[in-house]
């Protein structure tokens, strides 16, 4: 498969900044096959839970991440100890990849005592605030402003810390991310807003285009609006990321002023696991993209300068999936939640509960 | 005691708070240079600074948003609704995210967040300024919704909420600002979930929270007057959570009841009222629980049409009436 691919999704495509590291592949061989290894986890992943959703082991809804890996794997790389993440629904592989229990992910989206959130959230809002990641949220856009009041506090404690807070194309219209964006530019004008806006345009909002949610498709100029500084970078572009990333996080880090990166992506995979129907898209458009998958993109590249033969490939996937199929067992194998956890974390202080039970 | 403005105590109990503790700071739209809509907040940007008194723009979704994220991280802010009748916009961060994000979080988070702002009628801001929001918060878990009526609990219920690890909904009566009334020195909080006895009777209880109580104790003057009847008067003053043991307490003594609300008559605070006292004091009753609420209109504008949409002595005095089987006047 080509690295350098022409192929862009309809008309919409978005050019893509050319500044990448071209030396990188060299000087930092070995941080891009863990980087790879953490992409090929975060796809196996989502390749595991997709067949627990399939077998009705899985609830409720469920969002992957399948062919935008190379975004939260480059900005995360950017990741401080003390700084914050927070994103929408589609939250698994941020919070894996910060480090946290992968049978923990698992056995949320089970429903299981032994979840992340002790089975009271899912899919949708995963937690590890030990981690710095602050939540997964199910309401398109309602927790940007959050980002941006983190990042106010971390500021106000006076830290160096960032928040990263990710978003999609489709929350753009929503009248909370107007809001959040124009109260980081203004916060930061004092230095009191050090936000990394990460959008990541998979060029869908569940079945709607871009194209057809705004008459103004160059996205990340909307940030322009409230004062925010912004670039654009090829999302499955792994290398790329990188750059961007912690260029984009030392800034803001330094200057406590937001600043935003568009990631052109795509979701090679149905919005949410429940729709298969599609008729949103053609099959050539996802395959077109196919083309241009993250992981494949890298994999070619370390497998063009000799970081990886064909073998160490297969044996990472194989370590991989053997990896997962403990992490499945050991959520099918937990508890579902006790029912007394019904009634608790409700409340925060001496009267956890307040109702009848 | 001094005595000191509804206004005064608000002011007092967060300028205090802030003073003992950095974490406290205040946002809202024009709360600082201008000094605040209904200027609760006056002088307070000059004595804390720009960064603890954050004068937002008109955002409510996207600051009320901001403010839960700071809480989520530490801080305490009490964020200034210039009227609850514009949290509607708000509504969405403060029921979907607020109240829920640390069940959702298995316990993870804790949004120590004060909203308030004035609540409710009497001062002719006609329909979309008017609303009263105790029974649309007090319906979620993870929210404590309180409603003072009095300068000394609204500094100590303000303190109280200053420093519970929850979110707090804090409805003032807004046509009180002005009126006075005797506040204890100190740092003291008054607890939630206790309602309070505003007036001792044996004949009949007048239940109510909010500006209603000042109305419930001229009924329960005039009633002794004119009628030789003892009313008791409760002032629920903690919708969430709601004393429900003193509601009944007293039932249990005056085996009557009347409860008001300026809020519309159907799933209100009233009627919840109502319902706790059937199933908890029934055997106690010797009439059926009254409720007295606003009229089914939106809130009006010309000065009689406001009067006459919001309970009054009459209405209260005889549905008290009614309860002990007396001739309405
Ligand atoms: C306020 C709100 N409206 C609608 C929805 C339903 N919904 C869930 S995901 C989604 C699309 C969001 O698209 P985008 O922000 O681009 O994120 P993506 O799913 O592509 O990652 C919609 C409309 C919602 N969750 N919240």
């Amino acid at each position: 498969m080509p690295a350098e691919s022409e192929e862009r999704a309809g008309d919409g495509g978005v050019e893509t900044q050319e500044q990448r590291g071209a030396s990188s592949v060299a000087t930092n061989g070995d941080h891009l096959v863990e980087l790879y290894k953490e992409m090929v986890f975060i796809r196996v992943f989502e390749e595991a839970c997709s067949r627990g959703f399939k077998k009705g082991k899985v609830g409720g809804y469920m969002h992957v991440y399948i062919g935008q890996e190379a975004i939260a794997t480059g900005f995360l790389d950017a990741y401080r100890e003390g700084d914050r993440i927070i994103t929408a629904y589609r939250d698994h592989p941020h919070v894996l990849l910060l480090g946290s229990d992968p049978k923990a992910v698992m056995a949320e989206l089970y429903g299981k005592g032994t979840g992340m959130v002790k089975g009271k959230g899912g899919s949708m809002h995963l937690f590890d605030v030990e981690k710095g990641f602050m939540g997964g949220y199910g309401i398109v856009g309602g927790h940007i402003p959050l980002g941006v009041g983190m990042a106010y506090a971390l500021r106000y404690e006076e830290t160096d810390h960032i928040v990263q807070t990710y978003l999609g194309d489709g929350s753009m219209s929503i009248g909370y991310f107007h809001e959040a964006v124009n109260l980081a530019g203004l916060w930061g004008k004092d230095g009191m807003c050090p936000c990394l806006f990460i959008l990541e345009n998979n060029q869908y909002g569940m079945g709607t285009s871009v194209e057809r949610t705004t008459a103004m498709t160059d996205l990340v100029r909307k940030f322009d609006a409230y004062g925010v500084e912004n670039e654009k970078v090829d999302g499955m572009d792994l290398e790329a990321v990188l750059e961007v990333a912690h260029r984009a996080a030392e800034r803001v880090r330094e200057t406590g002023k937001p600043y935003a990166v568009e990631a052109l992506t795509y979701r090679t995979v149905p919005h949410g696991a429940a729709d298969f129907l599609e008729k949103y898209r053609t099959k050539d458009e996802i395959n077109k993209w196919r083309k241009r998958d993250p992981i494949g993109l890298l994999e070619h590249k370390l497998l063009e300068n000799g970081l990886l033969d064909q073998d160490a490939v297969e044996e990472i996937r194989n370590e991989t999936k053997q990896t997962m199929s403990e992490v499945t067992r050991f959520a099918e194998e937990s508890d579902e939640p006790p029912l007394e956890e019904l009634y608790t974390d409700v409340y925060a202080g001496e009267d956890e509960y307040m109702g009848e039970k | 005691m001094p005595e000191m403005t509804y206004r005064q105590a608000l002011k007092t109990a967060m300028a205090e708070e802030m003073e003992r503790d950095e974490s406290v700071l205040l946002m809202g739209e024009d709360i600082g240079v201008y000094g605040g809509t209904h200027l609760i907040t006056d002088g307070l940007i000059d004595r804390f600074g720009p960064k603890r008194v954050i004068d937002t723009p008109i955002a409510e979704g996207g600051f009320t948003g901001a403010a839960i994220g700071m809480a989520m991280l530490g801080l305490k802010p009490i964020v200034e609704m210039m009227t609850w009748s514009f949290s509607f916009l708000a509504s969405d961060q403060i029921i979907q995210t607020a109240a829920k994000v640390r069940y959702f979080s298995g316990g993870q988070v804790e949004v120590p967040l004060v909203v308030r702002g004035p609540n409710g009628g009497g001062v002719q801001l006609s329909a979309q300024h008017t609303h009263s929001m105790e029974n649309l918060y007090g319906h979620f878990p993870g929210l404590k919704v309180v409603s003072p009526v009095t300068p000394a609990d609204v500094k100590g219920m303000m303190l109280t909420a200053i420093r519970d690890p929850n979110p707090v909904v804090f409805l003032e009566a807004g046509a009180l600002y002005g009126t006075k009334g005797e506040v204890p020195d100190g740092d003291g909080g008054v607890p939630f979930g206790k309602a309070r006895v505003a007036r001792e009777g044996t004949d009949v209880s007048l239940i109510s929270y909010g500006r209603q109580v000042n109305l419930c104790l001229r009924v329960a003057d005039r009633l002794e007057e004119e009628d030789g009847v003892s009313a008791e008067v409760i002032d629920v003053r903690s919708i969430r959570p709601l004393d429900e043991d003193t509601i009944v307490e007293s039932v249990k003594k005056t085996h009557r009841a009347v409860a008001v609300q300026e809020q519309w008559r159907l799933f209100g605070v009233a009627s919840e009222t109502a319902s706790i006292i059937q199933e908890k004091a029934f055997d106690y009753l010797d009439a059926p629980v009254i409720r007295v609420s606003g009229a089914e209109v939106p809130a009006p504008y010309a000065r009689n049409l406001e009067v006459a949409a919001f309970p009054n002595e009459q209405q209260v005095a005889n549905a008290a009436r009614r309860t002990l089987y007396m001739e309405e006047k």
